[in-house]
Parts: C-alpha cells; sequence; structure tokens
C-alpha cells in the first residue's frame, strides 16, 4: 500500500454523553476530528504546538491537549468539549458563570480550554487555593486578561459548586 | 499541522508489539503518550510509516514494590506516578521532578518510559534516575535484558536501544529510609525544558555525606552522572569548600549549548548553581 493510501479505522467515543462512530484516518488529530467531523467548534486550535492548552478537553477524567492526541487513540473514551458543559437545563454550568460573572475572559479564544482544564481542576481538587490554580492552569495561555479574573472565575466556581458564595469582587 | 500518514496498529501484548516494531524495521516506530512524538510527527520531523501504540498494553502499566525494587510500567504516566504513594514513598524525587515536567495536561498524558527512552537531554527523568541508579528492561522479539539507566545515554536522541527494542519497564533500589534528595530546575517559564538541572541524592552517616548521586539535566549531549562532583562532597558535611569543590567538578563535565535558553556560559554558571541548590536540599532533608 502506498503512503497516501493508508486504510481508514473504525472509532467509537462517547462525545458529551452521546455516542458516535466514524472512520478516520489514523493521522487525524483529536482536535481535527471534533471540529470537523463532529462539528464540534468550541474546542479551539491555538498554538497547535501543545503549547497554549486552547484544544483542552477532558477525556476519561485527564485534561488532554487534543492537538497532541491521535484520534484513533481516543477510540473507546468518554469526551466532554465545552459544549457539553451547560446544565441539562440549559443554564450556564458554574465555570461558565464564574468566567462570565468575574470577567474571565476578554477575546475568548482560551475560554473553552480554561474551563475544561478548570474542570478537571475542581473535580480533583475542590478547593484549590490560588496558588494551586496557578499551577493547576499553566499548561493553558490567555493573552488577554493577565490571568488575574481567570484565577476569580475558577475560585467562583469553586465557592458555587461547594454551596458557598464567593465574595471578591472582579478586577 | 497535520502529520505524514501512516499505519496505526494497538497492539495488546508487548510480544505483539515487538513483533511488529521487528517487522517493520526503520519504517516503525512505537508510541507512548506522544508528548514528543506527536509534535515531531506534525512538524514532520518525524516520519513513521507504521505507528505502533502501547495505549493498549496492559502488562506495561503499573508500579509495584518487590521487596527492594521499585518497579514502573513504560506506559505509566507522570500523573500516575504523582497519584502513586508505592512511587513517591519510596522515591520522593520521582514526585519532585515529575512536577516540574511540562505542564498539567501533558502531564497526564506523557509516560515515565516515553521521558526515558526518548533520548532528548532536555528531558527531565533520565537524571532523575541516574541518581536513583534505576534501570531499564527492554524487550524484543530476541527477549529481554537490562541497561542501566547510566550505560543508556549515548548522545543526543542516541540511546543504547536497539533496533525492535521496546522500554518495558523501569526499575530502580529503593533509595535507603531518610535518603535526602532534590532536583532543582532552571526554566524561563512553567513548562519550559530546562535551562540547566541537577538531581541529587544521598545518605548521611553520623553528620556526613556517606554515598551520594549527582546528576544533569540538559547541560550536555545527554543527562549525566556526575561522579567527580559527588565523591567531592563524601566524607565532609557540605563545608564550603566541599560544595565549592562539588561545582567546580560539576562544570566541568557541562558542555550546554548557546541557545534561546542562554549562552554556554550562562547555562554553565546556572548548572553550577543547580548543583549547590541541590546539594544543600538534599542534605537538610537528610539531616531532617
Amino acid at each position: 500500500m502506498g503512503r497516501n493510501a493508508v486504510a481508514k479505522t473504525q472509532v467509537r467515543m462517547t462525545v458529551n454523553g452521546k455516542e458516535v462512530e466514524s472512520l478516520v484516518e489514523p493521522r487525524t488529530l483529536l482536535i481535527h476530528h471534533l471540529r470537523e467531523a463532529l462539528s464540534l467548534t468550541g474546542s479551539h486550535i491555538g498554538c497547535d504546538t501543545t503549547h497554549c492548552g486552547a484544544c483542552t478537553v477532558d477525556l476519561d477524567g485527564k485534561s488532554v491537549k487534543s492537538c497532541t492526541m491521535f484520534a484513533v487513540q481516543a477510540d473507546g473514551a468518554h469526551i466532554t468539549t465545552i459544549e457539553g458543559m451547560a446544565n441539562p437545563d440549559g443554564s450556564l454550568h458554574a465555570l461558565q458563570e464564574g468566567f462570565r460573572m468575574m470577567h474571565g475572559l476578554q477575546c475568548g479564544f482560551c475560554t473553552p480550554g480554561m474551563i475544561m482544564r478548570a474542570h478537571r481542576l475542581l473535580q480533583e481538587n475542590p478547593r484549590p487555593t490560588e496558588d494551586e490554580i496557578r499551577f493547576g492552569i499553566a499548561g493553558n495561555l490567555c493573552r488577554c486578561t493577565g490571568y488575574q479574573n481567570i484565577v476569580k472565575a475558577i475560585q467562583y466556581a469553586a465557592a458555587k459548586l461547594r454551596g458557598e458564595t464567593f465574595a471578591e469582587a472582579a478586577e | 499541522m497535520i502529520p505524514a500518514p501512516f499505519s496505526y496498529y494497538r497492539p495488546k501484548t508487548v510480544a505483539e508489539a515487538a513483533t511488529l516494531l521487528a517487522q517493520h524495521g526503520d519504517d516503525g516506530r512505537v508510541l507512548a503518550g506522544g508528548q514528543s512524538l506527536i509534535p515531531m510527527m506534525k512538524l514532520r520531523l518525524a516520519l513513521p510509516q507504521h505507528l505502533i501504540d502501547l495505549g493498549g498494553i496492559a502488562e506495561l502499566k503499573g508500579i509495584q514494590k518487590n521487596g527492594n525494587a521499585l518497579v514502573i510500567g513504560a506506559t505509566t504516566t507522570q500523573h500516575e506516578l504523582q497519584q502513586s504513594r508505592v512511587a513517591t514513598d519510596a522515591a520522593p524525587i520521582l514526585l519532585e521532578a515529575s512536577l516540574l515536567i511540562a505542564d498539567p495536561q501533558v502531564r497526564y498524558v506523557g509516560t515515565l518510559g516515553g521521558n526515558v527512552a526518548n533520548g532528548d537531554p532536555g528531558n527531565d527523568m533520565p537524571a532523575v534516575m541516574m541518581c536513583l541508579d534505576a534501570s531499564y528492561r527492554l524487550r524484543s522479539t530476541g527477549g529481554s535484558r537490562t541497561v542501566k539507566a547510566r550505560d543508556f545515554y549515548q548522545g543526543s536522541y542516541v540511546t543504547a536501544l536497539a533496533p525492535g527494542e521496546i522500554v518495558a519497564a523501569i526499575e530502580m533500589p529503593v533509595p535507603p529510609a531518610g535518603h535526602g534528595y532534590a532536583y532543582e530546575k532552571l526554566k524561563r517559564k512553567i513548562g519550559d525544558y530546562a535551562t540547566a538541572a541537577a538531581g541529587v541524592v544521598l545518605t548521611l552517616s553520623r553528620g556526613k555525606v556517606a554515598a551520594c548521586a549527582i546528576a544533569l539535566s540538559n547541560l550536555a549531549d545527554t543527562a549525566v552522572l556526575a561522579k567527580d562532583a559527588a565523591a567531592a562532597v563524601i566524607g565532609t558535611a557540605l563545608e564550603k569548600p566541599a560544595l565549592d569543590a562539588a561545582v567546580r567538578a560539576a562544570r566541568a563535565i557541562m558542555s550546554p549549548a548557546s541557545d534561546t535558553r542562554g549562552s554556554t556560559e550562562y547555562r554553565t554558571y546556572a548548572g553550577g548553581v543547580m548543583v549547590e541548590r541541590a546539594l544543600r536540599r538534599a542534605f537538610a532533608r537528610a539531616r531532617g
């Protein structure tokens, strides 16, 4: 078989609670599969070099950079993207609400990745310190906010998910 | 950026993976976490025609302590390593160093085996494995053999791994209770490779250094064991002359490239500072 005639592979994954089955070329990156085959364009391609984290999705309980994984590697995986974050009644997830209330975004390009990363961080550590939040989102770059309000947005969501109120104002 | 086309295989056993690798020779490559290999493939600096994914092989996962030996499966991720009390209680330098690698997302996926097998002098775990006197268990269709980390690295991206061989596990003697350790890494920003880094594992006897291993990351073509530097502190309580002698001996074997992380002179200077800090911190920890 020539280099350009590689057989496609069957992959099955559960994305935002929905099982999807597709034929993919092995070289198809997970981010391209999500955006182009599944039309889930919320996950963004920022740097395309594993630095910026805009493509971060939740995969089997891990935050992963979907530009640095092949779709075939995600066969059988459970994936959540930003499109799967809102509450079942359509209201905003605590993190989405936090980014809105604390002005955790300006251009918004990094926001889906930030929220997906923060989601896993709060699953693992529901009461993170500010330092733990900053260390936890070290794989996500924001070129607008200077991070202050992103950290506050995550603190807001952490408090809300614990049934508490975050008293600080956005900067 | 889209990699060149390749055929994809997801074997269930190491034997099957080794057979595939033997079949495809130079055109085949194993994929572990992919956090180094996939970026290289996207840049088309790596062009494997046959990609053998180790991700489905259960026998390559897991961490066990068998008596005085700690055995870590090659596809154990950095995140799994950090979460393993068995590993981090036995050799806490693993946790300290692992947390300094890349960023959270990369650590969820990137593996210990990939970090040590890749041969990139910028990887942090090779020096840590030299400090711990770890060995790598290599498997191929011809059987298996074990190579010490201290003998594994031959040049930038050149290792003792023969064609057809796969790193299956990393094994190390558990350092004695009460040992001191430290991994010091200077980097431009979080997630970066080291501008200069040094690891130390030592033990004390009556307040003096009884045994010591020092290794350096990203300060030469490979991670290197700084034998003379370690010898300089044996029998001392890290008084200034001993510390100075260790730093001098370590700098003598550094040959970092001048690059975006700094000039050769700067990185060599910083490397000495990392050695000094790691020694001091390891000593303080051992003293308790």
